[in-house]
């Protein structure tokens, strides 16, 4: 899902990083965000909808509209589309509310 | 607390130049961005401006942003920009609470404050509009020129405004099939230049068309589409269905200034600024002194008049904190006259019907 060729822009992409996605292991980019990283591995649906359990993906992709949180590294409620990717990140899909500890 | 001068909410073209223009006059500025890079809309747009010399019409937008946050960093501290800080709260007392890195949480209070959030995409109605795959074409371009993603396969665009012809043609320079756009409305609404763009590729723009459902379990797989009568209702048996695995949804944007609203800032619906505003003065000064709004979060508009809004207001504000520059009525002068001119002819006219409706 990456695009390498662009008539205007030039993505140079930074160190790869590693993480996991639900367990599975995933590769991304430095520089990019968990949201652009999933998607670019095919990883669409990012949370479960509070009551009705529907799949939620991004969909402002700015940190407007909370469609995209997911837990990372344990911690629930997480915008993924502007949180960018590090090594040894856990993520892991969202499941209502989340629990705080 | 930290205590400060002047905050800046959002580093988007108007709250840079807000910055900017502030800083000359001498003032300190705190900006504040919840994103981890600052530019805001800006950043993702590969296409050239419309507009005039001064507002850097003919760059790119992208590159619009790089030359303000050259000019920003040319004022050493009297600019902080802090990033991944979300203003979540704004209170009586001119309290800003800040969520950073989404984990720390703490408060700002400032003796001004220019509100610079931006705009929000607007969704539509329809069965399934939940699914994913179904974005706003906004963020399908910050997908693909930010980050350098494809979104899918091929896309259904729904709203052939500037937004969503614009973004429909950036999908094909990224090799992406655009199966069509629509829109209800019985004209296109975007720019010639960049629809006929998309025509000679061979994008069928279909007008009076709406969206009727997406279809899909886990995803989005395709969708159904229909015409529209001149009333806008649905027209029953011309049903037609794409394949598709991604929609975008651009059928505009509203402002964002929940913040305003929370600090009690006198606000009202304006439909010609494409939602709910706060009213101002003409320096950008809400109905609480010293708290001021500039660009898309002031009613949307374009790049251009964010600027020169941001220049206004960054400018009036220093003022009001006693940083009066010796040319302070001259620059003035000359970004009210570059509003006006932004929003002169025919095309400025809804807009000004929104200023009027919105002026204190
Ligand atoms: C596809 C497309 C094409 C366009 N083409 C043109 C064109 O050709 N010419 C033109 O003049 N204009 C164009 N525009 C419009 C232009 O991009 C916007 O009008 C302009 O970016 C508005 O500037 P702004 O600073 O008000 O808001 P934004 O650029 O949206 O910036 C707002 C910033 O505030 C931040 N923010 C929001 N809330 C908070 C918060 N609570 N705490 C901290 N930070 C926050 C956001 O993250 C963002 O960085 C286009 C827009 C799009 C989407
Ligand atoms: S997609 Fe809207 S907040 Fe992340």
């Amino acid at each position: 899902m990456r695009i390498t060729q662009h008539p205007i822009l030039n993505f140079d992409r930074g160190k790869e990083l590693h993480f996991t996605f639900n367990g599975q292991p995933m590769t991304g980019y430095e520089g990019e965000t968990v949201a652009a990283a999933l998607h670019a591995a095919g990883v669409k649906v990012l949370a479960k909808s509070l009551n009705l359990h529907r799949p939620r993906g991004f969909y402002c992709a700015i940190g407007n509209c909370a469609s995209c949180q997911m837990i990372v590294d344990g911690a629930p409620n997480v915008r993924t589309c502007i949180t960018l990717l590090r090594e040894g990140m856990r993520v892991e899909t969202q499941e209502g509310k989340g629990k705080i500890k | 607390m930290r205590e400060l001068e002047l905050l800046i909410i959002g580093s988007g073209p108007a709250g840079l130049c807000a910055a900017i223009s502030a800083a000359s006059s001498g003032a300190k500025v705190l900006i504040l961005e919840r994103s981890f890079q600052p530019g805001g809309q800006l950043i993702k747009q590969t296409h050239m401006f419309f507009g005039s010399e001064r507002q850097y019409a003919s760059h790119r937008g992208v590159d619009i942003a790089d030359i303000l946050l050259r000019r920003a960093a040319e004022f050493g501290d009297r600019i902080e920009l802090m990033l991944n800080a979300t203003a979540v709260g704004f209170y009586e007392d001119n309290v800003v609470t800040v969520l950073k890195d989404e984990k720390e949480y703490f408060k700002i209070k400032a003796k001004s404050i220019i509100c610079a959030t931006g705009a929000f995409e607007k969704s539509l109605a329809f069965p399934n509009n939940d699914l994913p795959g179904i974005y706003g074409a906004g963020a399908v371009q910050t997908l693909m020129n930010v980050y350098g993603v494809r979104p899918g396969n091929r896309v259904l665009m729904v709203g052939a405004g500037n937004i969503g012809v614009i973004v429909s043609y950036q999908l094909m320079q990224a090799g992406i099939q655009v199966a069509a756009v629509l829109d209800a409305a019985p004209r296109i609404g975007a720019y010639l230049v960049h629809a006929s763009k998309l025509a000679r590729m061979g994008v069928p723009i279909l007008c009076s068309h709406t969206i009727k459902e997406a279809i899909g379990t886990d995803c989005l797989e395709a969708a159904v589409v229909c015409r529209v009568d001149q009333r806008f209702r649905p027209i029953p048996g011309t049903e037609r269905r794409f394949d598709v695995d991604v929609m975008c949804v651009s059928v505009g944007l509203s402002p964002l200034n929940e913040l305003l609203a929370m600090r009690g800032a006198a606000m009202r619906y304006v439909p010609q600024l494409s939602g709910t505003v706060p009213l101002r003065t003409v320096d950008c000064e809400t109905s609480i002194p010293g708290i001021y709004v500039a660009g898309d979060a002031s009613g949307i508009e374009e790049a251009s008049s964010a600027m020169a809004e941001g220049y206004l207001a960054g400018l009036c504000a220093a003022a009001g904190l006693g940083h009066v520059p010796e040319d302070y009525g001259a620059r003035r002068q000359e970004y009210l006259g570059q509003l006006e001119d932004l929003r002169s002819g025919p095309v400025g006219d809804r807009i000004r019907a929104g200023m009027k409706l919105s002026a204190l």
